[in-house]
């Protein structure tokens, strides 16, 4: 699961020979140190650009993380370039934005972060919306011009949101952290005042229950330890063939293990007696688990397609009836992640299966949102892009080196990426952000 | 966890019930001699099942009152095997452990010690269990080879040395075969439950019965799922190695006898190797404490340890039969409580042969057995639909210091899915009972209630 070219254009002779040939080099992305989560915040000041009751709430915001924030360009490296847009009202206004952004990218540190803070189109006066709108193709455009594993993401306000709400200050921290290390060309909707500030910016999930399926390794065991660190008491479920691994991981983070086949009919059911039994609590459900089982459509054969559609969909949605049903989950309503991917999204040759039932997990987060914000939960889904895992490590290696580099980061993603990404999202300072698909792909080239 | 009852060491702690709670269990799947586990060590195995229970109840870097388990055979370097597992495990390094071996008897007899220390309210909780090992069995060198060796770790100059070495012949380098042979008469197990099942009049089909039964009995529990939240999957292997779902009386029928085939009797040899347990090796763990533990965490109360009893025999003189105890510490213990046959919702009777499991229950039911040599009346038949309905240690194999917590772990399971599925009254007690027979001529018995 090592990516051997990335650690040789980054070290000892052949750095230089990459350099000179002209060789693409992906960088070593900042991540979460886990014996010093969140610190530092950022590799240096953050340049804040932009006017308004926003701009000034967002320095509010950075200063309260004790950040330096400068409102021009310093003589050093910045550790972020942070752009409010919230004000724009005409394409033509554009100009001095972009130039002074332009002006700074040169200074932006390795690893650094560009985020631009605007307004959704959405039912606004044409020009209006053009402005807005424009900044969904100037942002991922930024994004694609960023080196050294720097990243563009954007925040979009609706209208009537408050400017100092939990999740614009939330979603801001995280696309400035290492958590987002993966997350690139992205844009997170804050579309409610909704969600609180944690009393531990660095523990926010501090004595929430989580469940997670498909603990056992991968990217599950990944959202596990994740969770774990940032403070929740973890409930991992697997299937009895893999307990051995799903005990591991559940020992190393203090967790439960589960060994229940999610398909069963009783499986919510299962899930909630254990999350009220143990801890009189259930927060969050991460639905991961997932299976592939790849056949040319014309190949296709009902076990390869029931299967995939029982586990990665049917599953999902008779465990959340289950649990909606139940009236004492935990006092801030229910959480739920699911695992999409960008085989839901682009489509992937030889995945009809998959891709149905991971576009599926769109549809059904979407439809939940509204239903779940009732109780103050939320339901998202994080597609995944090319993530090493086990499961990718089987691709063969000229395929895998190509699926692996088309992306602006020009590499795979880890587990723990997606993971801080699920993280963030049953966070309580997300509670503004419902229905999203957030991508973790690294602005990968297929889809949006 | 800084405000465990076990840091706090009360001066005699209230207990609602006084009774140990069995609050849960976890087993590794058990393996055949040379199979799955044959690299696996004792501390392996039991820091695996421990491991797994440690995960299932979230123990992590919990303290608990005592640990006990231990192993039948064991090699001298695993002198302290259990608080090994222990600091292995994920469990609190603070928590105590202490080895124990009473043959096949083993782990009904660590529940049995821990459930005691809980009942009398010095714990408040604690985990009992067992492991052996067949494949990776501590190989004895000869008396000669032996003592020579001591002798050379002691020599000081080289022509010493030279001198014991020179000494030893070829002969004193064989190794001793390991066995479990009964010291005092020189038979080996199965032997000894031939000449026993010759005594009782035992029939090969009674016997293969049984073992079909066992088969079919495991298979099913591992489809209903009961397995579970009982066994935690170890070295890639799923379920008991030796469990065979697809066998049938024919096949069983068809193997021919392995004990009881020399001398005047042995055109009526009937214990085959389908109808007598496999060398095993596997690891099984119980979880008890108090009521008030349980709760306090959140944790289930399966059932309850009620009482035990452990009888023995005068086999060396063939006054009867080596594996016959069941037949004496059973009448015993019922007779302590006032309970019968009738009153147990499940039998779990070990199936060291299955044979074994006939003998016990012809003795129990013969009158003239039972008054004359337990001083006891006779219990009665046994209703089958009732006995090891999970299936035992014919289909799980046998591990021998394993044996005791696989059935105590799946018998309070079995106790606790009644007692819910009944809908009785929670005053309605469901109880088990557990007869498991032992080397040496011994038994260990025991009550479960839900």
């Amino acid at each position: 699961m090592s990516d051997t070219y990335l650690d040789l254009v980054n070290s000892g002779a052949t750095q230089q020979v990459a350099k000179t040939l002209g060789l693409p080099r992906p960088a070593r992305l900042r991540r979460t140190n886990t014996d010093a989560v969140d610190h530092p915040l950022l590799p240096g000041p953050v340049l804040l650009l932009g006017t308004g009751a926003q701009a000034d709430a967002t320095a509010e915001a950075l200063l309260s993380w004790d950040l330096d924030v400068h409102r021009t360009l310093p003589q050093h490296e910045v550790g972020a370039l942070v752009l409010v847009l919230t004000e724009l009202e005409h394409p033509e206004q554009m100009s001095d934005f972009a130039l002074a952004l332009g002006g700074a990218l040169r200074s932006l540190a390795p690893s650094g972060r560009v985020v631009t803070i605007s307004r959704p189109a959405e039912g606004a006066e044409p020009q209006v919306a053009a402005a807005r709108h424009g900044v969904d193709g100037f942002l991922r455009s930024v994004a694609k011009e960023l080196r050294a594993g720097g990243t563009g993401n954007g925040i979009v306000i609706s209208d009537g949101v408050p400017s100092d709400s939990p999740s614009v200050a939330g979603a801001l921290r995280f696309l400035l952290s290492a958590r987002s290390a993966f997350v690139s060309g992205q844009f997170i909707h804050v579309t409610t005042p909704d969600g609180a500030t944690p009393a531990d910016w660095t523990r926010p999930l501090e004595g929430r229950v989580a469940v997670v399926t498909g603990a056992a390794r991968g990217i599950g065991a990944a959202i596990a330890q994740v969770l774990a660190r940032d403070g929740a008491h973890v409930i991992g479920v697997d299937m009895p063939a893999s307990g051995e691994q799903l005990a591991e991981v559940m020992n190393t983070v203090h967790g439960t293990a589960l060994q229940l086949d999610i398909t069963s009919e009783d499986a919510g059911q299962r899930i909630l007696e254990l999350a009220r039994s143990r801890h009189g609590r259930l927060d969050a459900v991460v639905h991961n688990a997932g299976i592939l089982r790849d056949k040319m459509l014309a190949n296709m054969t009902p076990e390869k397609w029931d299967a995939v559609v029982a586990v990665n969909i049917a599953a999902q949605l008779r465990i959340n009836e289950q649990l909606l049903a139940a009236d004492d989950l935990g006092p801030e309503g229910l959480r739920l992640v699911s695992l999409a991917s960008t085989s839901g999204i682009a489509g992937n040759r030889g995945q009809t299966n998959y891709g149905y039932t991971k576009a599926a997990v769109i549809g059904m987060t979407r439809a939940l949102a509204p239903r779940l914000a009732e109780q103050g939960g939320t339901a998202n889904a994080v597609a995944p892009g090319f993530i090493e895992t086990e499961m990718t490590a089987k691709i063969p290696p000229v395929p895998r080196q190509i699926a692996r580099r088309a992306n602006s980061l020009q590499q795979g993603g880890l587990p723990v990426d997606v993971a801080e990404t699920i993280a963030f999202l049953l966070s309580p300072q997300a509670g503004g952000i419902n229905g999203e698909v957030l991508r973790v792909c690294g602005q990968n080239l297929v889809g949006q | 966890m800084a405000s465990t009852p076990e840091n706090t060491t009360p001066a005699v702690p209230e207990q609602t019930n006084p009774r140990a709670a069995v609050i849960g269990s976890n087993r590794i799947p058990f393996g055949k001699a040379g199979g799955a586990y044959r690299s696996a060590s004792n501390l392996d195995m039991l820091t695996a099942a421990l491991s797994g229970l440690v995960a299932r109840f979230g123990l992590q870097d919990e303290r608990l009152g005592d640990v006990s388990a231990g192993a039948v055979l064991k090699h001298s370097r695993d002198f302290n095997l259990t608080r090994e597992a222990v600091l292995g495990s994920g469990l609190d390094p603070h928590t105590p452990a202490f080895d124990v071996q009473r043959a096949c008897g083993t782990s009904v007899e660590t529940v049995w010690a821990i459930a005691n220390k809980i009942a009398l309210g010095q714990i408040s909780s604690g985990i009992a269990g067992g492991v052996d090992t067949t494949s990776d069995a501590p190989i004895v060198v000869s008396d000669r080879l032996r003592k020579t060796l001591l002798r050379l770790s002691r020599a000081k100059t080289i022509q010493q040395r030279l001198g014991l070495l020179t000494a030893l012949r070829p002969g004193d380098l064989a190794p001793v075969a390991p066995n479990v042979n009964e010291p005092r008469t020189g038979l080996s197990m199965g032997e000894h439950q031939a000449i026993t099942t010759r005594r009782w009049g035992i029939t090969r089909e009674a016997q293969d019965e049984i073992a079909l039964a066992s088969h079919r009995n495991l298979a099913a529990a591992y489809d209903d799922g009961l397995f579970d939240d009982l066994i935690t999957p170890y070295r890639g292997l799923l379920r008991d190695e030796s469990l065979r779902a697809d066998t049938t009386a024919e096949k069983l029928a068809k193997l021919k006898p392995v004990f009881g085939t020399n001398g005047a009797n042995a055109a009526d040899a009937s214990i085959t190797a389908g109808n007598a347990t496999p060398l095993s090796d596997g690891a099984a763990t119980v979880l008890l404490g108090t009521d008030a533990w349980a709760a306090e965490r959140g944790l289930p109360v399966l059932a309850h340890v009620v009482d035990a009893e452990s009888a023995a025999v005068d086999f060396a003189r063939g006054e009867e039969g080596l594996l016959m105890a069941g037949a004496y510490a059973v009448p015993r213990l019922l007779a302590r409580q006032g309970l019968g046959l009738a009153d147990f919702d499940f039998i779990e009777i070990h199936e060291a042969f299955a044979s074994t499991v006939l003998t016990t229950m012809a003795a129990w039911a013969d009158e003239e057995f039972m008054s004359s040599k337990v001083g006891l009346p006779a219990l009665g038949e046994v209703d089958r639909s009732r006995l090891n309905v999970a299936g035992s240690s014919l289909a799980a194999g046998h591990p021998f210091a394993a044996t005791g917590a696989r059935i105590v772990g799946t018998l309070a399971a079995l106790l606790h899915q009644k007692k819910l599925n009944d809908g009785a009254a929670p005053s309605v007690p469901v109880r088990g009972l557990i007869s498991v027979c032992a080397a040496g001529g011994q038994a260990v018995a025991m009550i479960l209630e839900a």
